[in-house]
Parts: structure tokens; C-alpha cells; sequence
């Protein structure tokens, strides 16, 4: 069971379920959960890419780092969310658009 | 070179650092109406920068073991990056948009955003090329959605954070698929391990290079990750506008050159002009369709807009188009036009935005009759306008048209292959000429012509526009100290240590 193949299969199918929130959902929120999981895919490809060519460090440090970052692009998402909330009373992505098409 | 002795080679940066750190602590001491001069602070902070950057030397090497490049490349951008960041923060003082806002936090961002540009210019390890477009995303988030208490500045900042995170998860995969083909996270080590590669790995090579190239391609606005582009830039303050106009596609520009020069590209191809296929795929061909279609979208577009705010974003689409013709040729040529245009395309386009943002001020608008008779009430004004319009377009002797002259030749002198490339990119200037001097006919022919004439009300907004303007007049007919100034810098760290 321990094999790359295993890892790999996992964080496409998280990639793929990310990229299918990101599409579907017309929640801010849920949009930007759906980037998590593309994030958390990538790292999981970090890791087991690292862990299964000759413990390579680079590969975990840089999963350390996606993570700090996915955390910062998120508090900065939540804040803008809850801006909008506050000027349009709905975080629903299609009734934002004041802006001309 | 170990970390330690890099420091020394990081003056610019660090003094960077240093100025973000001295504004907010700054900023906390002023009230809300003097947050204004926590920009005296930041100025003051990229002058030094700015000495210590003229002061480096030209030494190239690598920094922080094998992450950073320092270069005459990188510093060449870095000295574009931070003319526009100073060119903005000037323009802020005179800026309507801001007045009801604590400003402190607005200079200090758009010096960090500075910070991850310079970064951004010179990453030499996908990690850093990550980390630096996210510094530079984050800070881009919270400008555009700066002005709180408008509903079209907070809907800029959700369509951005919503496209710019999506679009850095899929590079970010990209990276990943990457790194596990190569099993290193340098660019210099990455491409030897391609050129190892046996060609049973070629489809997770073309995968990992098209998310890579989202990534990329979002940051300086190519079809078909450009969505963001035009309601961004409306939304967003105008002075932010302008500044995420040039200063991150620059950065974006410098970043793409490196990446696809020493990873994809064999290294050797400043010099030998060569371009090692990739994956099989055609990709000089593929990158010229790109531009085509990047161009041709930014500019037919722009023919609809009643904005001059909107129909400036589509353009920026369309020169980004433009600039991209000079991938595909990945030549020392045509990294020498994506170089030159990004010159004379700093000066006429802030030129341009800033007289949006002069008259934004004036009639509190920014569509096209709010230009109406302005050459005659404002000749000052109409004059530069006129000629940034017309620099925008290409036509000689504007500085537009050496920038867009050194694009094509480059293009067409990389043989008969790429001809229909330069036909495209003619093409487009010509159409572009239509809804750029659209501007001037409602300023010259507009409106009721009056007699009262009068000048900008505020010094500054002549000295600034001034300085954008003789440039972008001057430079298309004596060119010769940019050429040289490119010429010296167009050297690249090319290999590891």
C-alpha cells in the first residue's frame, strides 16, 4: 500500500474536487475552500514526491511554506469576505457585480 | 553562495525591509488626516533602495543558496519597479479616492508590494517563485479592495483574491508535478534533470507546464487567465490601477523570461537562439497564438468601453499581447523588445492614468464625455493626453513606436516562420489607433469650446506629467540610453554554483 502511486491518486483526486468547488459553487466562502483543497493536493505532492525520492528536504519545507501562506491568503480572502458582506448584505459571488460586464 | 554572505549582496532588500518596518511603526504615530506623510517615510526609503541598487556593482552570481539571482536582469527591473512605485506614490497625494482614508497602511503595502516584486524579478527556485507572487498577490488583494466603504473597490478585491488564489493552487501544482520529475526545487537543477529526462514522463511535463503557465499568464493578464483584468483594474483606486498596470507585469514579464530561458528553454538559448521542444509540443507556435489572442482580445474590447478607466484596462491586455510576441522568439532580441517596450510602455501608460486620475478629480467621472472639450478648457492636459494616446498606439516619433519597432524586428528577423506573428501584431496597433484617439476627438472635438483655459490646479500634477511625457516624446527619437542601458543588462545568471 505504501507506494508514490497511492499519494499521487489521492491529491488528484483532491486537485480534481477542488477544481469542481471552485466551478460550481457560487458561495465566496466555498469558492475559497475548493482553493484549500487545490493547495493541500499540491502539498501532498510535495511531501510524497519528497518522502519517496531519498528524503529529499525541499519538498517538505516546501509544503511548510504553502501552508503558512495558504493561511495568510486566506485571513486576507475572509477579511475582503467580510467586507462584501458588510457593503452587499450577500457573499454570493454572481450578485456582486456592480461592475459593468 | 552560502546565506550569510548573501546578505551583503541584499542591501536593497533589506533597506526595503527596513522602510516597510519604519512606516507602520511610523504610521502609528500620525493622526488619521496626517497619515498622508507616512509616504515622506517610504519615499525616503526607496530613494536609498534605489542608491544602494546603483551602488551594487554588477557582480552576478546566486544568493541564499542558489534561490535568488542577482543580475544586471534583475536589477534592471528592479530600478523599472521602483520608478513606478515611486511615480504612484506622488500621484496618491493628489488622488481624490483616498481622502476619507488612513493612508498609512496604503504606502507601507505598496512598499512591501515593491519588496515581493524585487523578488519576483530575480527568484531562481520554483519555492521562491511561489513565495514571491504570493507577497506580491496578497498585497495586490488588499489595495485594490482598499477603499472600504465602496461597492466597486470591494467587488475588485473579491473577483482578485478569488482568481489570483485559484490561479497560484493550480501554478502551485503545477510546481508540484515538477518537482517530482526533477526531484529539485532550483531552476538550474531542474534543467538538467530535464535534459535527463526519458520521454516517457513527457505528458506530466506538458501538464505541469500549462498550470505553470496559468500561473504566469495570470500575472501579467494573457488570455485565457486575463478574467480578472478589466474588473480589477475598474474597480480598484486608480492609482493602484496604474501601478498594477506595470509594476507586477514587469515583474511577471522578468520572471516568465527566467523560467521558460533556464528551465524549459536549454539555458543557452540568449545566445544560440534556440528553443529545445519540449514535451513535443510546438511551443514557440503555441505562445505566438497566445499573444495573438491576447492582443486581439485586449483590443477589440477596448473598442466597446464608454470608460476611459475600462478601456485603458483592456489595453493594458492588448500591450501585454504585444509583449508577448517576443516570447516565442526566445531570443536575445526578443528579450531585448519585451525589455525596451516595458520601458516606454511605464511612461506612457502611467502618463495615461494619471491624467484618468487628474480628471476623475476634476468632474468626478471617468467615461469619455468626461473628456469632452477638455484640449480646449485644459490644453495642458489635452496636449500630454494626446500624446500618450498616441504613444499607446505606436505611431512615430512616440516613444510607443521604438518599443513596438524593436518587438517586430525581433519577430521577424526569427525567420519566415513568425511572419504572421508581426502581421497580427501591425494588425492591432492599427486597431488600437481607433479607440485611442477616440479620447482625443472628445477632447479636441467634444464640447463647447471655451475660453476660460486653465492649468492642473496642483504643481505636482505638472512636474509628474511633465516627466512622463517628455519621455514618452523624447525617447522615440533619441533612444539610444535605454538601448544601452538594456544592452548591459541583458545578462543572466545561467548556472548554478
Amino acid at each position: 500500500m505504501d507506494s508514490l502511486t497511492n499519494y499521487l491518486f489521492v491529491s488528484a483526486s483532491l486537485f480534481c474536487l477542488g477544481l469542481y468547488g471552485v466551478i460550481t459553487r457560487r458561495n465566496a466562502v466555498a469558492v475559497l475552500m475548493g482553493v484549500e483543497l487545490i493547495l493541500n493536493s499540491a502539498n501532498i505532492n510535495f511531501v510524497a514526491f519528497a518522502r519517496f525520492s531519498g528524503m529529499n528536504m525541499a519538498g517538505h519545507v516546501y509544503a511548510l511554506f504553502v501552508i503558512v501562506l495558504a493561511a495568510a491568503e486566506a485571513a486576507v480572502a475572509l477579511a475582503i469576505i467580510i467586507n462584501i458582506f458588510n457593503n452587499f448584505k450577500t457573499i454570493n459571488v454572481d450578485d456582486v457585480s456592480q461592475l459593468r460586464q | 553562495m552560502s546565506n550569510l554572505n548573501s546578505l551583503s549582496y541584499f542591501w536593497p532588500e533589506l533597506i526595503l525591509t527596513g522602510t516597510v518596518l519604519v512606516a507602520i511603526v511610523a504610521d502609528l504615530f500620525y493622526r488619521k488626516e496626517d497619515s498622508f506623510k507616512v509616504a515622506w517615510w517610504v519615499l525616503g526609503g526607496l530613494t536609498l533602495t534605489m542608491a544602494a541598487i546603483r551602488m551594487g556593482g554588477s557582480a552576478v552570481t546566486d544568493l541564499f543558496m542558489g534561490t535568488i539571482a542577482l543580475d544586471p536582469f534583475a536589477e534592471f527591473f528592479k530600478v523599472l519597479i521602483l520608478l513606478s512605485t515611486v511615480l504612484v506614490i506622488l500621484i496618491s497625494f493628489k488622488t481624490d479616492e483616498l481622502k476619507n482614508y488612513s493612508v498609512g497602511e496604503y504606502f507601507s503595502i505598496l512598499a512591501i508590494m515593491a519588496f515581493g516584486l524585487f523578488l519576483m524579478a530575480s527568484a531562481i527556485d520554483i519555492l521562491m517563485v511561489y513565495l514571491s507572487i504570493e507577497i506580491v498577490s496578497i498585497m495586490s488583494f488588499f489595495l485594490a479592495g482598499y477603499l472600504k466603504k465602496s461597492q466597486l473597490s470591494n467587488e475588485a478585491a473579491l473577483k482578485y483574491v478569488l482568481y489570483g488564489a485559484f490561479s497560484s493552487g493550480i501554478m502551485l501544482f503545477g510546481f508540484s508535478i515538477l518537482f517530482g520529475l526533477t526531484g529539485s526545487t532550483k531552476f538550474f537543477e531542474i534543467r538538467q534533470a530535464l535534459a535527463g529526462l526519458e520521454n516517457g514522463a513527457n505528458l506530466a511535463l506538458i501538464i505541469s507546464a500549462v498550470f505553470i503557465l496559468a500561473g504566469f499568464g495570470y500575472k501579467i493578464s494573457a488570455v485565457p487567465f486575463h478574467f480578472w483584468t478589466p474588473d480589477v483594474y475598474e474597480g480598484s483606486p486608480t492609482t493602484i490601477t496604474a501601478y498594477l498596470s506595470i509594476a507586477p507585469k514587469a515583474a511577471g514579464f522578468a520572471m516568465l523570461i527566467r523560467f521558460f530561458n533556464q528551465v524549459m528553454g536549454d539555458g543557452t538559448a540568449m545566445i544560440n537562439d534556440s528553443w529545445s521542444a519540449l514535451g513535443g509540443l510546438p511551443w514557440p507556435q503555441l505562445m505566438g497564438v497566445l499573444a495573438v489572442a491576447t492582443m486581439s482580445l485586449g483590443n477589440l474590447v477596448a473598442i466597446q468601453q464608454n470608460s476611459v478607466k475600462r478601456m485603458l484596462a483592456y489595453s493594458s491586455i492588448a500591450h501585454a499581447g504585444y509583449m508577448m510576441m517576443g516570447l516565442p522568439v526566445m531570443s536575445n532580441q526578443g528579450i531585448y523588445g519585451i525589455m525596451m517596450y516595458l520601458v516606454m510602455y511605464l511612461f506612457m501608460n502611467l502618463g495615461a492614468f494619471f491624467v484618468v486620475i487628474y480628471i476623475q478629480g476634476k468632474t468626478g467621472g471617468e467615461s469619455y464625455e468626461d473628456f469632452n472639450g477638455l484640449g480646449w478648457t485644459m490644453p495642458f492636459i489635452g496636449v500630454v493626453m494626446a500624446l500618450f494616446m498616441f504613444a499607446l498606439t505606436g505611431l512615430p516619433p512616440t516613444a510607443g513606436f521604438i518599443g513596438k519597432f524593436y518587438l517586430f524586428a525581433a519577430v521577424i528577423e526569427a525567420g519566415p516562420q513568425f511572419y504572421w506573428l508581426a502581421f497580427f501584431g501591425a494588425l492591432n496597433s492599427v486597431i488600437s489607433l481607433y479607440y485611442y484617439v477616440r479620447v482625443v476627438k472628445h477632447m479636441y472635438l467634444r464640447g463647447e469650446r471655451s475660453d476660460d483655459v486653465s492649468m492642473p490646479s496642483s504643481n505636482l500634477v505638472t512636474v509628474l506629467l511633465v516627466f512622463l511625457a517628455v519621455p514618452s516624446l523624447v525617447l522615440g527619437v533619441y533612444w539610444e540610453p535605454v538601448a544601452n542601458w538594456i544592452n548591459q543588462s541583458l545578462v543572466l545568471l545561467s548556472s548554478g554554483m
